[in-house]
């Protein structure tokens, strides 16, 4: 558990829904990040986890209720959404790194055409954090040269580049050999610890044992429980919740 | 052990009719004996016949006068000239053409893809129904629609169609009003030089002062200032005015003067350059689709705008994808310009035509039409194939 928690409220959300079709994808979310926090969402597939990360900075449209992104509601106003996704980072289960770019420019491309950086300022900036995530060597290479630990710690990095106040995991390691998920995730709880708002969907039980401050059980769009980590795992509430738990837990 | 080691074939013990090295060099051999043969044999038989018949199958007639008249010719001519020089016109009526609908297809074909791809649903349907309409209707018919029931339809000459100010659009063709240079224009011309030149040089130096200071520098404004202003300059170091407006005025039963497309330019170009762009316009969008959906999202959640999503992410994959079959649009586009034939405008192909039908040398006019596409298309195709490279470099 992080020591850095607040009290100020940066992420809220009322009463989210989200429809894909007839398919009621995210069926009235409601939820409270605290500046600082880290939390960790998991469920079963197509419960709706990835659906609602992916709201909170735009790239799906809720179709009901509130979203506030550090004081700026998420509605069709244009230049709030580009703001919002300026104060969010984002990491993808595919890295989805640009390829046509090295490492470098991957990392500087949106400071220098979206925050406006001059050039050797968004450079140092993204040395310092490549240093950080442990992989400055690679700077000059392009992503299609890198294992995939090393593209997704770059995806971080990237994300990172624009100082966002929050960031957003989309299953970090499910695309990741083995061997690899530990160097992911040993940057992400070093963020962690460094007093970042992140919210991670993923399955790493033992990321969310070492770091979550709160954890959400989703199931068929709807938050089945939430609670800390020690609730979670010696005293959850709910049957669902016991037998999904039983399920990535067993072995 | 020694009994199972007798019993293993060693290299050296294959015969050498069963060893697959020698029998691919043979198969090689055998092959290009052949081939060599048979077009060295077509090669004599094509000789020994035309000799029977008394052909001669040099270029020397290109000298003789030509005699028939090509109407609306870009450089000089008249029948007097020779051969040679009614197929240099032809050339360039070609490249014209060419050209012009190469940049028309490209721009009007990217338009359309863009359209096609919106999510505006009417915009998309209209892309679509140009699209499959182009692409499933002959060019020839095309061309022939566009001519007959649209060029070649427009009115007389008395009563020309006069469009505001003096523009005039009849059986003849589109009169244009067009400024031309005067004799003391000079200054003029080279001013315009500089200007373009220095503001290209600004552009750039400015642009990456941008990116390397992060200052905001007004590239794109103070650029374009210098172009404007350059040939204001040039324009009063002239002495009187460097431009005369050449209009087109009715004499007689034609009009004269202004800048000129004949009816048969126009169908040819219209109808080429929108069934070509029917294609680019397929070539564009699967090369952005190709694009992994990743990419647009990865784009918009670092804060990009949609422009810029487009132009600094999507698009530098997407020409990867594109380029090779846009060079084959361009080559077949330059190549379906012979069936101008159909219309009646004068390039290669149809002067090549009058020119057998005159000079009666088939075979040494074909194999000069021949080598002009060929020559054509071989370089179009080597200059984008140098582009091509360069950014497939990049990728990796």
């Amino acid at each position: 558990m992080t020591e850095t928690t607040t009290n100020e409220v940066i992420i809220s959300c009322k009463g989210v829904h989200k429809w894909f079709g007839d398919f009621h994808a995210l069926r009235g979310i409601d939820m409270d990040v605290h500046k600082g926090e880290v939390i960790v969402i998991f469920g079963p597939s197509g419960s709706g986890k990835s659906t609602f990360i992916r709201t909170l900075n735009r790239l799906e449209e809720h179709q009901e209720g509130d979203i506030i992104v550090d004081g700026i509601e998420l509605s069709h106003d244009v230049r709030n959404i580009e703001k919002i996704r300026t104060e969010t980072g984002m990491v993808f289960q595919q890295f989805n790194l640009f390829p046509h770019l090295s490492v470098l420019k991957n990392i500087t491309l949106a400071p220098i055409w979206v925050r406006k950086w001059p050039k050797d300022k968004a450079e140092k900036v993204a040395m310092e954090l490549l240093e950080r995530v442990g992989i400055p060597e690679q700077a000059q290479k392009f992503p299609g040269n890198l294992s995939g630990g090393q593209q997704q710690r770059v995806a971080i990095a990237r994300a990172l580049a624009m100082q966002p106040q929050i960031m957003l995991f989309d299953e970090p390691t499910s695309a990741l050999d083995p061997e690899m998920i530990k160097e992911v995730l040993d940057v992400m709880v070093e963020l962690a610890q460094s007093g970042m708002t992140m919210l991670v969907v993923t399955h790493e039980m033992g990321f969310a044992r070492a770091v979550a401050d709160r954890m959400y059980f989703f199931d068929e769009g709807l938050i089945v429980e939430s609670g800390t980590p020690h609730d979670i795992f010696h005293n959850p509430q709910e049957d669902r919740t016991k037998l999904f738990l039983s399920q990535i837990l067993q072995h | 052990m020694t009994t199972n080691q007798s019993s293993i074939q060693h290299k050296s013990d294959i015969p050498f009719y069963r060893d697959e090295r020698v029998l691919q060099i043979i198969a090689q051999v055998v092959s290009a004996v052949l081939i060599i043969g048979a077009v060295i044999w077509a090669i004599m038989n094509f000789l020994k016949a035309a000799e029977a018949r008394g052909m001669t199958l040099t270029l020397g007639f290109l000298k003789e006068a030509a005699g028939f008249p090509i109407s609306n010719p870009p450089i000089d001519y008249d029948p007097s000239m020779s051969f040679g020089r009614a197929f240099l016109v032809g050339l360039v009526n070609t490249l014209r053409v060419s050209v012009f609908g190469v940049i028309g297809a490209t721009i009007l074909g990217t338009l359309l893809a863009l359209a096609r791809l919106s999510t505006n649903w009417l915009l998309s349907r209209i892309a679509l129904a140009y699209i499959e309409f182009h692409r499933n209707i002959p060019l020839l018919v095309l061309l022939f629609i566009w001519y007959f029931t649209v060029f070649a339809k427009l009115p007389k000459v008395q009563e020309s169609i006069a469009w505001p100010g003096p523009v005039y659009v009849n059986l003849r063709g589109f009169y244009i009003t067009w400024p031309r240079l005067t004799e003391t224009s000079q200054p003029f011309v080279i001013s315009i030089g500089i200007g373009i030149l220095l503001a290209i040089i600004v552009y750039v130096i400015l642009r990456r002062r941008r990116e390397i200071a992060g200052k905001e520098t007004h590239y794109s404004r103070i650029s374009l200032g210098i172009v404007m202003i350059f040939p204001l300059i040039g324009w009063f170091l002239c002495t009187g005015s460097p431009l005369w407006l050449d209009v087109p005025i009715l004499e007689g039963f034609n009009f004269r003067g202004g800048l000129r497309f004949t009816p048969e330019f126009a169908a040819l170009f219209v109808g080429l350059t929108m069934y070509t762009a029917a294609f680019i316009a397929e070539v564009v969008r699967a090369g952005i689709q190709a694009v992994d959906r990743g990419q647009v999202e990865a784009a918009r959640a670092v804060g990009l705008s949609t422009g810029q999503v487009l132009s600094l992410v999507v698009m530098p994959q997407a020409l990867r994808v594109i380029i090779p079959p846009m060079i084959s649009q361009y080559l077949n586009l330059t190549k379906n310009s012979s069936l101008a034939l159909a219309v009646g405008f004068q390039e290669v192909f149809s002067v090549g035509k009058i020119t057998i039908n005159q000079a009666g040398r088939a075979v040494p006019v074909f194999a000069l039409v021949m080598v002009t596409y060929l020559t054509m298309s071989l370089l179009t195709s080597f200059v984008l194939n140098l582009y091509n490279r360069r950014i497939q470099f990049v990728m990796r």
